[in-house]
Order: structure tokens, then C-alpha cells, then sequence
């Protein structure tokens, strides 16, 4: 035993000691097995993501509205990933599809609960509660220890521009056509008022889009209109009347 | 042959031309961006990377008139661990402050200050983390991995000025990061933040480092490569590999700030955390590791324990950890066989850590009186203690059983730190304490008792720290899961806040006397410097020249 163990060791001092370019090929290739084994299979493997109905690409509002939420690290406390716990299914919702944030780039799902988990929130609470939320949270939660962010609505949102942050995500993978791309400008505008005239494009660009002015002023569009879009869009694509957890294709 | 003036200089080379021009490209762009930035962010931010990036130049050019940089190869380069020694000091200081303050933020919301965002919770967590782990621990592993490789390859460090374009390469990197955050620059990626030109940026410093480390052990003039620097070079050559893989992103505009990445949604996710676990693995374990196998020894006067253990320990842990990621994603849509395959390797990964620990306690086999008079080997010892007992709790917390439990909570929070404060932060501290006599020929630190103090007081506050975040988190878990008698949930969320109130402002006020701890050896260190030192202390030996 003693001799075949310093066998290895002698085989070690004279290769991987001795030699500093035989030593980094010996830790790349060791330290490479892992995550390719692990990684590379998600890519191919078709049961990696579910087959589910719904889940299409953010509006231009909604997407400027997760930049907001990604700037002020709102993902330090807050998750966006129900686990399949009878707790969290009846606290939270349906358990998370991998499906629902297949156009997240980059994904949200986060790692520490100090407030929420944000996965369906949209539509539980409305558009005023928000508002006062961001305010000041304790006037709808006394007992929260959430940073309050009054500047979101007296902020004008940045979104000449969002054009190229679309192209860009096309660039990546999410299927924005050019007629998305084209109107990408205007759709802002768009969805914050119910009787926009172009209300038919808008909705055969993004089906069940909620289109209404969520920060409640007509005049301006603000940080606050964007990131209430994108927290009232959060979990509400799938259409889970239509999910079959035990269909073949959806066992992980 | 200590006088500057007989030293060789490398006059005007190709090294010194190759960072002039880097930084002459870099303030160029610095400059477009200042002009065509898309965003009011690296409108803002801009005019501080020229800044940057002139004061390089500055630098250069200053270095040139000198007649080039000194490359004297019958000395060490030991201005350069000296300037390391200080930005760690520096940066730890700091990291542990935004810390502070985060923790009393979490127990005292009025402290976010939210008028404008620049102070809120959200922005300053990526701070401590950062400065923390990269610009603290990122520093102390540049200049003992610099000390390290010169001293057991009996050489000067190789690459002319590119040691110092490393050096202050990764200041500034940590410079743009940090601010950046401040204005709300950030890719969201937890322990990855920096956006897509800070990455950039910092791959170039990093492929310098490899580069500059390998060539030292080129010219090595001892016939083996000591155990330290293997971890050296996995933990830099693994952090290359992560970085760029984890990385990988479209800038929307090349003048501007915000990059969307390549990767979505669960690949996105087990990329991430196959980053960041390793991240732990290899930042703050094999490079903390190379510290273990050179301080500890060379301050007790005793050989490593095992040679062999430690070709096992190497080899194992570096192809163990990688595999180890999916354990922060158990019940997550990642697929069940991935989070299988994370559990297991975690688990794994209880015996090469281990093998580590025992390799580097069993090192004082001889030496043990050493504990009672020497509060520098007490640190470093603690510290591995600290090492053990956390890469036990770690696999315990991936079995997908404890870990439905501990996910989500400050469990979590708890784990992480008894890993950072306690095995990281006190072997670090013990290296410094070991350099900085080595570095600035004392005879011992200015003040032992205020070591001791350090030690106890810091040690004092890590067990604030870990206990009540255990009581949050373990709390806070069972909170959630709970259920009342009519079979609905006994607890809204708001409640669990709540609860956690006075574990948090215990975990702060642990979070101060670290900071202490840290600010008394910030004292000690430059009365030491400044040559106050009265005492002799045995244990402090000193280390010979390259030319002896």
C-alpha cells in the first residue's frame, strides 16, 4: 500500500512539480469535468425546459421596468423561485416553471427571502398599492424593513434608447421580430394608455399584455410606470389551467 | 546593494510601451464614453475611468524618465507586498464598514437613507460583498501569492512592470466596480456584479497575473514547485476560467454601461452558481489554502504534516468543487438529476477539506506550546479550525432535505461568514501579521497584547455573528413552514420579519467588534511600520535576502 502510494508521489514530483505547464494542463482538465458534465447537458437535453403555453418575450415597458429592478439589486432580498413545497405552493402559488424565465437574461431567481418571494407577484396586489409601496413601505406594511424608493416616480424613464436593448436581447435569444423592434419606442407609450390607437398591434406583439398607466399620472412616464409593469407581469404569463405537471414531457 | 541608485532599471522596454499603450487605449475610450455614453450612469462614471486610466499613464511615463522600473534580480520585490500588504489593510477596513452598515440597515431601516437610492440596501450589499471578497481577500492573495512564489522559487518576480500594472490594475478595477454600483450599475450576477467593460478590464489584469506568476516559476531556482503555489495557480487559473465563462454578455452600446448575458433562465442560473460556489471554492479556499501551506509552517518552524496528503488534497478538492454548484439551486426548476449530481459532490467534499485541515493543524505537531505564546499562530490556527467546522456545516446545508429548510434564510447568511470571517479573515490577518515584520525588518509587531486583543475581540464578535444568524435562519425556516391546527399557515411573512429583528441588531453589533478587531491591527501595523517597535519577539524570524 505504502509502496504504490509513493509510487504516486514520485510520479508527481517528477511530472507536475517539476514542470509548470504540465501542472496548469493537469488543473484546467481537472477542474473542467465538472462543470461540463453538468452544464453543457442543459442546452441539449429537451426536458431541460418545459412545454408550456404563454410565456412570450417582456414589453419594452416591462423590460426597462426589470433593469430598474436589476439596478437597485431588488434580487439581494427578494426571489423569484417557488419551490415545489407545500408551503411555499400555498404562500406563493404554483411551484416555478423553468419555462417562465426562458427569456430571462439574466434570470432573477435570486438566493436569500428578507422580503418575499416576487415569482406571481403580479396582479395580487394593485397598481395604488404599489405606488404607496415604493413610497414608503411601511404605510402598507408597518412591520417591513424594505428601503423605501420615492424618487422612482418623480424620475423620468430613460427609454429612448430601448430599441437597442431589445436588439440586443434578439441578439441573445429572445424572439423579437423586427416589427417588435420597429415599434419598441411607441409601445411604451402604448401600453400606458388603454385607448392607444395602435391597442391591436400592441396586443398581437404581446398577447395579455396589461396596458393601463400604472403610476397614476397621465403626464409623465416615469421609473415607477416601468417597474410597476414588470412586478404586475411577474408570474402571470402561464396559463397553468392548461399545465399537466404528470404529462411526459413536463417529468424532470 | 540596498542603495536605489546601484539597482538595474529596465530603461524604455517593451513592457513598459505595452502598458503605455493599454492605458493610452483605455483612456481613449473613456473619453468616446464620456462623449456618446446612451446612459446618465457611464456618462457619470466615465470621467472617473480617465481619470483612471491618465493617472496609468502618469505612472508610466514617470517610470520611463526613471529610467524604467527596478529589475534587479539579486533582490525580491518586496515593494510590492509591501504595497499589497496596505490595500488590504485599506479595503478590508472598508468592506467590513459597508458591512456594518448594511447589517444595522436591515435592523434599522431609516438608515437607508432612500431619498435618492445611492445608500439603499439593494446598491450597498454588492459593496461589502465585493470589497470583501475581492478587494480585501483579493489583495491579501495578490501579495502573498507575489511573496509566496518569489521567496520558494528563490527568484525576483518575472515580467518587469507588470507586477505593478497587476497591482494597480486591480485597485482600479475595484474602484469601478464599487462606484458603479453606488449608481446603479450592476449585471445582478450575485459575487459577478461588475458589468461587461469592468470584466473586460479585469481579464486583462487577470491573464498579467497567470502570466507573470508562471514566468517566476519559469525561472524558479529550486528544483520543485512548492505545495503552495499549485494552490496558487488553480485558484488563478480556475478564476479565469469562471469569469469568463460566467461572464459572457452583449453590451447593448460600446460606450455604454448595461450588457445583457448570453446565457437565460436556468442555464443562466446553474452557470451562476457554478460561478459562484467556485468562487468560494477557489477564491476564498485553494488561494487561502496557499496562505495555510506557507504561513503556518514557516512560523511554527515545522515541515508540512503530510506531503502525500496534501498531493491528495490538492488534486481531490479541485476536482471535487467544481462539481458543486447546483447545491443553491435544490428545488429550483433545475433539472432533479443536476441538483443529485451538486448534493453528492458537496457532500464529497467534506474529505478533501478535511484532509486540508488535518494537514495544516497537525503541521504544529511539536509546536503545539506555540498556541499559548504566539497570538499570530493562535489566529492561524483558529482560522483552520474555522475552515473545518465550516466545510462541515456546508454539506450538511446541500442535502436537499435541510437545505428545503435552510434556503432562503440567513442560515445561509450565518455559514458564509463563520467560512469568511473565520477561516478567511483570520488567516489573512495572520499572514499580514507575519509579513508585515518580514517586509519592513522589525523586530516584532509594536505591540503583541494589542494582537491578543485583536484576536479575542474579533473571535468574540464571529460568535455573535454565527449564532444569531443560525437562530434567524433556522427561525425564520421553520416560520414558514409552519401550520396551525386548521391547516393553514401560521405565519404571514411579515411576521418572520419581524421575529428576526434582535438577531439582527446581535449580528451587528458582531459585525462591530470585528471591525474592531480589524481597526486595532490597522493601528498595530502602522506603529510597526513607523518603527515603534520595542519589543523583541521570538517567533518573529528573519527572513533571509534572494542574494544571502
Amino acid at each position: 500500500m505504502s509502496e504504490r502510494t509513493s509510487l504516486w508521489s514520485d510520479l508527481h514530483k517528477k511530472l507536475f512539480e517539476k514542470n509548470s505547464l504540465i501542472l496548469s494542463v493537469g488543473i484546467l482538465v481537472t477542474v473542467s469535468i465538472g462543470g461540463i458534465v453538468e452544464i453543457a447537458p442543459l442546452f441539449y437535453l429537451d426536458s431541460t425546459i418545459e412545454e408550456v403555453e404563454g410565456v412570450r418575450p417582456y414589453t419594452p415597458l416591462e423590460q426597462l421596468g426589470r433593469d430598474i429592478y436589476i439596478r437597485e439589486g431588488c434580487y439581494n432580498c427578494h426571489s423569484q423561485m417557488i419551490r415545489p413545497l407545500r408551503d411555499e405552493v400555498e404562500r406563493y402559488g404554483h411551484y416555478s416553471l423553468a419555462a417562465e424565465s426562458m427569456y430571462d437574461h439574466p434570470f432573477q431567481w435570486g438566493s436569500k427571502r428578507t422580503g418575499p418571494d416576487l415569482a406571481r407577484v403580479g396582479g395580487k396586489y394593485s397598481d395604488e398599492w404599489h405606488r404607496d409601496h415604493m413610497r414608503a413601505p411601511t404605510s402598507v406594511v408597518p412591520e417591513s424593513i424594505m428601503p423605501a424608493y420615492p424618487f422612482l416616480e418623480t424620475s423620468e424613464l430613460a427609454f429612448e434608447n430601448v430599441q437597442a436593448n431589445l436588439r440586443t436581447l434578439s441578439l441573445v435569444g429572445v424572439p423579437y421580430e423586427a416589427e417588435h423592434l420597429e415599434a419598441a419606442v411607441s409601445d411604451i407609450e402604448t401600453q400606458l394608455d388603454p385607448f392607444a390607437e395602435d391597442y391591436d398591434g400592441f396586443q398581437a406583439r404581446y398577447p395579455g399584455a396589461v396596458m393601463r398607466d400604472f403610476d397614476g399620472n397621465p403626464d409623465m412616464v416615469s421609473e415607477l410606470d416601468a417597474l410597476i409593469a414588470y412586478l404586475q407581469v411577474l408570474g402571470t404569463m402561464v396559463d397553468f389551467s392548461t399545465y399537466e405537471a404528470e404529462a411526459d414531457e413536463n417529468l424532470r | 546593494m540596498t542603495s536605489s541608485q546601484t539597482l538595474q532599471r529596465s530603461g524604455f522596454d517593451i513592457n513598459l510601451a505595452a502598458v503605455g499603450l493599454i492605458t493610452l487605449l483605455g483612456a481613449l475610450w473613456a473619453l468616446f464614453a464620456a462623449a456618446f455614453a446612451p446612459d446618465a450612469a457611464m456618462k457619470g462614471q466615465s470621467w472617473l475611468i480617465l481619470a483612471g486610466f491618465l493617472t496609468g499613464l502618469l505612472l508610466v511615463v514617470g517610470a520611463i524618465a526613471r529610467g524604467g522600473v527596478i529589475v534587479d534580480q539579486s533582490e525580491y520585490n518586496e515593494d510590492l507586498i509591501k504595497a499589497g500588504v496596505i490595500a488590504s489593510l485599506f479595503w478590508g477596513a472598508a468592506g467590513l464598514l459597508v458591512g456594518v452598515l448594511i447589517a444595522f440597515q436591515l435592523a434599522f431601516p431609516v438608515l437607508n437613507l432612500d431619498a435618492f437610492g445611492f445608500t439603499s440596501f439593494g446598491r450597498l450589499r454588492p459593496l461589502h460583498t465585493s470589497a470583501v471578497i475581492f478587494a480585501f481577500g483579493g489583495n491579501v492573495l495578490l501579495a502573498t501569492s507575489f511573496y509566496v512564489v518569489q521567496r520558494t522559487s528563490r527568484t525576483r518576480i518575472a515580467g518587469g512592470v507588470w507586477p505593478w500594472f497587476v497591482f494597480w490594475g486591480y485597485q482600479f478595477f475595484i474602484v469601478i466596480a464599487a462606484s458603479g454600483y453606488l449608481i446603479g450599475i450592476t449585471q445582478s450576477q450575485e459575487y459577478a456584479e461588475p458589468e461587461w467593460y469592468a470584466d473586460l478590464w479585469l481579464t486583462i489584469v487577470w491573464v498579467a497575473y497567470l502570466l507573470i506568476f508562471l514566468g517566476t516559476l519559469w525561472k524558479r531556482k529550486e528544483p520543485h514547485i512548492y505545495v503552495a503555489n499549485w494552490f496558487y495557480l488553480a485558484f488563478i487559473i480556475t478564476i479565469a476560467v469562471l469569469h469568463v465563462v460566467n461572464n459572457l454578455a452583449v453590451p447593448v452600446d460600446f460606450f455604454g454601461s448595461r450588457s445583457y448575458p448570453v446565457m437565460a433562465g436556468v442555464q443562466n442560473a446553474l452557470t451562476q452558481w457554478w460561478y459562484g460556489h467556485n468562487a468560494v471554492g477557489f477564491f476564498l479556499t485553494a488561494g487561502f489554502l496557499g496562505i495555510m501551506y506557507y504561513f503556518i509552517p514557516k512560523r511554527v518552524h515545522r515541515p508540512v504534516y503530510s506531503y502525500r496528503l496534501s498531493i491528495i488534497h490538492f488534486w481531490s478538492l479541485i476536482f471535487i468543487y467544481i462539481w458543486a454548484g447546483p447545491h443553491h439551486l435544490h428545488y429550483t426548476a433545475l433539472p432533479e438529476w443536476a441538483q443529485t449530481l451538486g448534493m453528492t459532490f458537496s457532500i464529497m467534499l467534506w474529505m478533501p477539506s478535511w484532509g486540508g485541515m488535518i494537514n495544516g493543524l497537525m503541521t504544529l505537531s511539536g509546536a503545539w506550546d506555540k498556541l499559548r505564546t504566539d497570538p499570530v499562530v493562535r489566529m492561524l490556527v483558529l482560522s483552520v479550525a474555522f475552515y473545518g467546522m465550516s466545510t462541515f456545516e456546508g454539506p450538511v446545508m446541500s442535502v436537499r432535505a435541510v437545505n428545503s429548510l435552510s434556503h432562503y434564510t440567513d442560515w445561509t447568511v450565518g455559514h458564509v461568514h463563520s467560512g469568511a470571517l473565520g477561516w478567511v479573515g483570520f488567516v489573512s490577518f495572520g499572514a499580514l501579521y507575519c509579513l508585515v515584520p518580514w517586509l519592513w525588518k522589525k523586530k516584532g509587531m509594536f505591540s503583541k497584547a494589542l494582537v491578543d486583543w485583536h484576536f479575542w475581540i474579533a473571535t468574540f464578535g464571529i460568535l455573535l455573528y454565527i449564532t444569531s444568524m443560525w437562530v434567524a435562519g433556522i427561525m425564520q425556516g421553520l416560520m414558514w413552514r409552519a401550520y396551525n391546527e386548521l391547516g393553514f399557515l401560521e405565519y404571514s411573512f411579515v411576521e418572520t420579519v419581524e421575529a428576526m429583528h434582535i438577531s439582527y441588531i446581535i449580528r451587528a453589533v458582531g459585525g462591530v467588534l470585528y471591525l474592531a478587531g480589524a481597526l486595532i491591527m490597522i493601528y498595530n501595523v502602522y506603529r510597526t511600520i513607523k518603527g515603534d517597535v520595542t519589543e523583541t519577539d521570538e517567533a518573529v524570524v528573519p527572513q533571509p535576502a534572494l542574494a544571502e
